[in-house]
Order: C-alpha cells, then structure tokens, then sequence
C-alpha cells in the first residue's frame, strides 16, 4: 500500500516576482500561503495566518530569518513558523524548492 | 577536540548569571562556559531575600535560574565551591575542593560582604549578618523559638531585617550609629517620619549608639549588646547590618589591581585585559554599586565584550532608592540633600505622614526624597534621568504627575492603591496581579521584560508609566530602570539620537550603511529599527535617500489602514474639511460598486470607506480620483477647521481658507509620527486646536499658534507659541516648527513628547525669535516636500502594483 504519495510541487513564481525582505501571496481555498524572501534570497512559505488573531504574515515586515505580523507585532521564524518566546504559536509551513530561479510549493 | 574558548565564571549570583544570559543572547556557543557558586543554590534574586524573611515568599519563588537552565545552556556548574585562588600565569582558577578550570576568559562576580564591626564578641553563635539565603533561614529559624533580636545598623538592609523579625514576632531594637535612620537615602525629615512609622509597628530605636561588645554565655551563645556608654540590652539573634564592602579578597590575592573594589574600565575589564568584573565586587569609577539596575547595565556592556562585540561603554548609573516593608513608602533618588545652586520645593504634611523635597538645578530636577506618597517616584525619576527641562511643569511638580492635568490613563490608577484584578493595559487586558506574578515568577527587573512577557505596556504605550511603578513596588529597593537614553532596539547599542546624529554627520544613504557604520547586530534590522532609520534617512538627506518599502509598516507600503480582519481602510483627502457633490458622488459610486460594508465620517472632518480588499485598493483610488489623505501614517494627516468668517457670525478670519493652504503646503509630508493640524476662526475654537500638533487659533488682529497638542492616549493641552499677523506667517511659523520637528525628533515621538524633550523655550528660540533659523527651516521643509508625488495617483498608475496582486491563485 502506497503510504507515502509523491509529492506534488506547484510552481508559484519565479525567486524575482517577490521583493528582497519582501513576500508575495498565492491564493487558495483552503487558506493564502505567502512566499517570502530574504535578503539571502532564501525563499519560505507559510500559511497567511498569524497564530495569534490571525494577521496576514505576506503583510509584514521581514527581517534575518523571521516576519513581524503587522496586526499585533508577534515575530514568526519563517523556516519553522514558530512564534519567537514568549509568544507561543506556529504558523503551518509549506515545504519550498527553487530550481533555477523558479520557486516551487508543495501545498498538499 | 573543542576548540571553542573556555569562560569561567567566578560567583553564581545575580550580576554574574545576567552577565551569561547577554551573552547567550547575542554570542550563543561561543564560549564554553564554566560557573563556580559558593553557595549551594542556583542563581536566586538577592533583592526579595526581605519578602522570604517577612514571610510574604519562600525561597522557590525567588529562584531566576533552575538547574535546568544551566543545563540547557551548556553551562558547566559547580555550586557549593569557593574559588580560593586564580592561577593568571597558567590561566586557570583552584576551587576548595581542588577542581581546577582553566580559562580564556575569566568573570569574576563574588559580590559583597557584610561588613562585621570589630567589637568583641562577633564571632559569637547567634550573630548573624543579612546577606544570603543561609543567612534569611538563620533569622527565620531563631524567630521560631528566640525572643530578643537587635539588628545593627539603620540602613536599608538593618530596617528590612528588623521589619521581618518583627513580623516573625520577634521583640526588635535597631541600633544606628547617626542620628537619623536612612540619613544616605532620605533628609532628616523625612528620617523622622519614618521612625515614627516603624514604631507605631512596634520597633524600637537606639539612635547615636555605639555598639562596644557583643556579649555571651560559657556556651559561646549571645545573650545580649553592650553600648559605649554603658547601657546594655539583651539580645538572642544579633543581626549584623552595618554596610556591605566588595568582596576583593579573591582578587587581591590573584595581585589584581583593587581599591574598595575590583578596579574596571568602561568595558568592564580590569587590570589583567583577560580577567573581567561585574556587580557588587567592582569599583567602577569611584563607585561600588549596590543595587540591581547598575549591575545589569554593567553586564550588558560586559557581555557584549566577551562576545568580541567591543562597543559597548558602562558609564555610571543614576540611583533611586526605595525600601521593601510593606506598608511603608519612602523614595530617593539623585542629590536630594541639594547644596549650592539648588533649590528645594518641599510639601510637609507631618501630621498626614507625607514629606515630598525636590531639589531642583538649572530648572532640572536633580533629586528627589518622598515619603509617605511616592506615587510618583517614577515619574520624578525619569524626569531626572531624562535631564528634562522643568519650564512651566515647575508649579505643579511637587503635586504629581496627576497634578499636570493629566486626564489620561496613566493619570487615573496608582500602582500601590491597584488590586490585583484592576486592568493596567487597556490595550491588551493585562491586570496588576498577573504584572507581579511576572515579575517575582519569571525574575523580570525592566520595563522590556514586562512587555516581553505580559504584552503590558506593548501596544500604545501609555500604561508604561504605571508598569515602571508596578516593577518598582515589586521589587522594592533594588529595583532601577534602565540606562536614560534607550537603545532603538535589540539590534543596537545606539540610541536615537545617535542614529540620528550618526546619519547626518557622516552623509548615511542607506539602510546598508547604516547598520555597518554603527555595527548592528543583526543583518538587516528588525521592524521596530528599519521604519526609524527609513524615516531618518529620508528626512535627514531628502531627495538623496531612497525609499526603501520593505522597511515600512504595511499602512505605508500599502497607502491604506490595515483593519483587524487584514482588510484595508481609505480615506481620500478631503481639504480643510471641505467637500463637493462630485466627491460625494464618486464616493457612493465606489461604495456601492466595491460592496464597502461602511462608510463612516472621521475625527478628523473626512470619509473612511472600510473594509475594502487589498486588490481593490487601486482600482478604488482611480475610481475616486482624490489624493491620498495619508490617514495611514507617520505623516501629514489633515487639517480640521471650522467655517470661520465665510459664514460663521463669530468668525474673524478666514480659518477654512487657512486650514486648505496648510493641508495644501503639507501634502505628502511624512515625519516622526502623525501630525494633526487644526484652525480656528475664533477663540470659541470649534476646531479644537487645543489638542493638535499644530493649532491655529484666529483672533481680530490676527492668528495665535499653538504646538505640542495631543487628543490622544494622554491629552496635552497645546502650549502658545506666538501670534502672527498673516496667513502667510502662520505658514511659515508652523512649516518651520514642524521641520524643525522632523528633523530631531526621535521616530514616534509625537510634537509633544519632541518639545518635552527640548524645552519650549528651545522651540520658541529657533521659531520665533530666530529669523534667520526660522526661514531656513521653512525652506528646508518645501524643498523637501517640492515634487513628491501624490502616492495614489503614482500606483493608479502601476507604481508597486505587486504589493496588490496575488501571485497565483490556486483552487
């Protein structure tokens, strides 16, 4: 039995589309995820839901590895999607792979 | 093989511990790090050892750092090992058990120690000093089944002591060499008032005594205290009070320069470059500190050098003083025995048990000795602290805080009179009790931790005063707040005054060249630093500093208010207040076509369209067609006016017009924080200048101006400036005012907290009598304003059109 099923990578942008310390958002049913990227130009990818009340991440500002919510200024860790201590909270994540310039999710 | 550099740390106390805590906050792993204690307990808060004695804690809840945090820090500990010798040639300390550890590095925080008068008889079973945790138990168990206590010396720590031995129901004499208890940390008078107090508790006092000799039984016990002049009392726990020296013995030994302390430089080091000191042991200066506040600020710089940092500078701290006996409220602070060149403003209410002395020095306060009522031992602090110029808040500072006209939340509760459950951030709902449990749980000492932990005092700030007071009374004598002028933020040791000077000296461009120059800490910010220094930029080199989007808040990235549900906010600018049918028009045609759930007439004489969606955003403005009226941002927000003489019956001059010509000049404009304008066609003030940045009042012959008004979180009532004869004056009287605003001001600093800081008389001497600086000012705020583009129009127009389209939507 197939436990594991392949997973589907779904090219969003390409690593230019999103703005150095910046992110851009894909839509979807089932909740926004936003793309961000760093000034290494590490791209990650998190559901667009602060833990806290829910502020959209793609709206804040970006620093080092992490995102600041713009609604109540809780820092989320981009790579884990944790909330930096005290906060306590995650932000789902999104598995994220760039190849030659092209950035792709693994949204399932 | 580890090659990481070994840092030894000799004492496990508070300064020691907080000193590894910087560290492992900006340099984690860098060292491997070794902590020797000679006390048995991990690093608990000396400050509450009262509580513990009174009673009111035991010794769990005063613990900061369990085991575990040692262990998950990768801290080697050995507790209960006196370090008894520093080997400097070969580098490694000798514990008393022999366990050697080698160092790169070495801490060395032994702290204090009681200071023993050599009479007689001191050494007897049942003398006791107050320094320790062993030392607290000691009391505890003697007040279980002794009677008589005498505690020698009247200090701070002499009458905490007598206080809980009392309260453990212990018969207790205090005897003091001078006159007067506290005569370091309060007047005569105030000494008095508190005596009288202690002994309504049932303390008793032996002032101007001279303890000769400790007497004992055969058995070596106590049994009572002769005097100099031959009277004696009986006594079976002598506490030993008299004072605390810098434990240097250690040091000395090790041939390390000392003199009445461990001699250190500004970086904390002392004559050997690889041995450091922190906290009690050390003279810094001149000066031994004994109480909590200075010892963090020393750890800090400290830390940062052991992490190779190197630029931090400890340069001495400003005291405060307060005694932890509940009940009894006394403070101190600064040079409250004033002298030569100070005044003295003194409210005595001997009967009411209150005695307030503000000294006062070049009309700034320079020291403070309350008792009785020290509410506002905070706020005179910072006043101190902050060197703030007294001017008209003379008359009424020996009232308080409240006693300014304070009609604001900070004004209404006091920390001591507040029950638990009373709400002290309104904002976030966080009420005194769970402010304390914080506090004494978490072992909090600052301001930033508070916020940090309980969100109190995160949002609007203006609880912050009353948070000061909260950790204040908390933590008690100990507690001091941090150094006056406050880093921006983690990533900096840099103030905003030195950002700010740093930009302008040495012609910054750039947010790169920023965090370079001035050594950040962190890559690329954070996102309380990166919108200052955006606006620093910007307002120090316009024209020549370039916008950078990603260091604004969203509201300005995006040109509208983000709402609770991630929707947006507009509001077109509406000049003056003053609309037209063809605006009112294509507003309601844009509601209707765009579903806008409400639309609501503003404060400020304008119309919000909320809940609008982000992708909307554009299209909305082109179908509107008005400019941004920038009520998203640290900018130019509007200019509210009345009808004025067009119509009005009182009207004296044209204070619509007016108003239209401001809002006109200022268009675009962005600065420290928002900046709210109003006119006023007469003195009945319709347009409640009263409470603006910048208020215009219009009189028969003329326009009175107004600064440093605020309707907000805390009211301020706006302060006259001058008065003016024409319409063009006002423009230039307050173009100038607010350029001068927006190039020294501290970002988020409103006009009032700018003026605050500087003095209105400073203002006034650059504005109004001052042509020449007036002129350039207001030249330098319309070259700076000349040609920005309407932010609206420029994105109708694609400017930044990925900030408002997804980027793909999927299913």
């Amino acid at each position: 039995m197939d436990m594991k099923a392949t997973p589907v990578w779904t090219r969003v942008c390409e690593v230019s589309d999103i703005p150095p310390l910046g992110s851009r958002v894909v839509e979807r049913d089932s909740g926004n995820v936003a793309v961000f990227r760093t000034a290494r130009d590490n791209v990650f990818a998190l559901l667009d839901r602060c833990p806290h009340k829910g502020g959209a991440l793609s709206l804040g500002i970006v620093h080092g590895e992490s995102v600041t919510c713009p609604l109540h200024a809780w820092n989320i860790d981009l790579a884990s999607g944790a909330a930096h201590a005290p906060d306590e909270g995650c932000a789902r994540r999104f598995p994220v792979r760039v190849e030659d310039g092209a950035v792709f999710l693994c949204l399932d | 093989m580890n090659t990481q550099p070994k840092l030894v740390v000799i004492g496990n106390g508070m300064a020691g511990i907080r000193t590894l805590e910087e560290l492992l906050a900006i340099a984690r792993g860098h060292y491997d790090i070794t902590v020797f204690g000679a006390e048995p307990h991990p690093n608990y808060n000396r400050i509450l050892l009262s509580p513990v004695l009174a009673g009111e804690q035991n010794f769990d809840d005063i613990v900061l750092n369990p085991l575990d945090w040692y262990a998950e820090n990768g801290i080697r500990l050995h507790l209960g090992k006196r370090v008894e010798r520093i080997d400097r040639r070969r580098r490694l300390v000798v514990a008393g058990d022999g366990t050697e550890a080698p160092y790169d590095r070495l801490l060395i925080a032994t702290g204090s120690t009681p200071f023993i008068p050599p009479v007689p008889g001191n050494t007897l079973k049942g003398v006791v000093a107050y320094r320790d945790i062993h030392d607290t138990q000691t009391m505890i168990d003697a007040a279980a089944v002794q009677r008589h206590a005498v505690v020698i010396g009247g200090g701070l720590l002499g009458l905490e002591a007598a206080n809980g031995l009392k309260l453990r129901g212990m018969d207790v004499s205090v005897v003091h060499l001078a006159g007067t208890l506290l005569e370091r940390q309060l007047d005569a008078t105030a000494g008095k008032l508190l005596q009288r107090s202690l002994e309504t508790r049932g303390l008793r006092f032996l002032l101007n005594k001279a303890t000769a000799e400790i007497t004992g039984n055969d058995a070596g016990e106590v049994t009572g205290v002769r005097f100099a002049d031959g009277e004696s009392l009986p006594a079976d726990i002598v506490v030993m009070a008299a004072g605390i020296k810098p434990n240097t013995a250690l040091a000395e030994s090790a041939g390390l320069h000392c003199s009445r302390g461990i001699v250190v430089d500004d970086a904390m080091q002392t004559y050997d470059p690889r041995i450091y000191a922190v906290g009690e042991c050390v003279n810094h200066r001149g000066v031994a500190y004994g109480l909590v506040a200075p010892l963090f600020e020393q750890a800090k710089v400290c830390a940062n050098h052991l992490a190779l940092m190197g630029i931090g500078s400890y340069k001495g701290s400003v005291l405060s003083t307060r005694l932890k006996v509940t009940g009894i409220e006394l403070f101190s602070a600064g040079d409250f025995l004033g002298g030569e060149g100070t005044e003295e403003i003194v409210l005595s209410d001997p009967a009411g048990g209150v005695y307030k002395k503000l000294v006062i020095k070049d009309d700034k306060l320079v020291g403070a000795c309350l008792y009785g009522d020290t509410a506002d031992g905070a706020w005179y602090f910072r006043l101190l602290r902050e060197e703030r110029k007294l001017g008209e808040l003379r008359e009424h500072l020996v009232f308080g805080e409240t006693g300014i006209g304070d009609a604001g939340v900070q004004g209404q509760s006091r920390a001591a009179a507040m029950a638990d459950t009373d709400e002290v951030c309104g904002c976030n709902g966080v009420c005194k009790g769970t402010i304390v449990k914080a506090i004494t749980e978490k072992g909090l000492f600052t301001l930033d931790d508070v916020k940090k932990h309980t969100k109190a005092a995160s949002s609007c700030g203006s609880c912050a005063g009353l948070v000061e007071q909260i950790i204040m009374s908390t933590l008690g004598s100990s507690f001091q707040e941090a150094p006056k002028a406050k880093a921006v933020c983690g990533c900096t040791i840099h103030n905003h005054g030195e950002v700010r000077k740093a930009i302008r000296e040495h012609h910054l461009l750039t947010h790169r060249e920023v965090y370079d120059f001035l050594e950040w800490h962190t890559p690329n910010g954070c996102a309380t630093c990166r919108p200052a220094i955006n606006y620093y930029l910007l307002s120090t080199w316009p024209r020549e500093a370039v916008d950078d989007p990603q260091s604004r808040f969203v509201n300005e990235r995006l040109h509208a208010n983000i709402q609770k549900d991630n929707t947006f906010s507009v509001v077109p600018q509406m000049k003056g207040g003053v609309t037209n049918p063809s605006e009112l028009r294509r507003i309601a045609d844009v509601a209707d076509k765009y579903h806008i759930p409400m639309v609501k007439v503003t404060g400020g004489q304008r119309i919000d369209l909320l809940g609008v969606k982000q992708e909307d955003l554009p299209d909305i403005w082109r179908d509107l067609g008005m400019k941004s009226g920038h009520a998203y941002g640290k900018s130019i927000r509007t200019v509210k006016t009345c009808v004025g003489s067009e119509f009005c019956r009182f009207g004296t001059q044209n204070s619509t017009q007016m108003g239209i010509d401001l809002e006109t000049m200022l268009a675009n404009m962005w600065s420290p924080h928002k900046v709210k304008l109003a006119v006023s066609g007469c003195p009945r003030n319709c347009a409640e200048a009263g409470i603006k940045d910048v208020g215009v009042i219009a009189v028969d012959s003329g326009w009175e101006l107004y600064v440093g008004g605020n309707g907000g979180i805390k009211t301020e009532v706006a302060q006259f400036l001058c008065k003016v004869k024409t319409a063009d004056e006002v423009k230039e009287y307050s173009g100038a005012f607010l350029q001068l605003y927006r190039e020294e001001a501290y970002y988020l600093d409103r006009t009032v907290h700018y003026i605050a800081r500087v003095g209105l008389a400073y203002v006034k001497q650059k504005i109004v009598e001052d042509a020449d600086s007036r002129r350039a000012l207001y030249e330098r705020l319309l070259y700076s304003l000349d040609g920005l583009p309407d932010p609206w129009e420029t994105r109708v127009g694609g400017t930044q059109s990925h900030q408002y389209i997804p980027l793909k939507v999927i299913a």
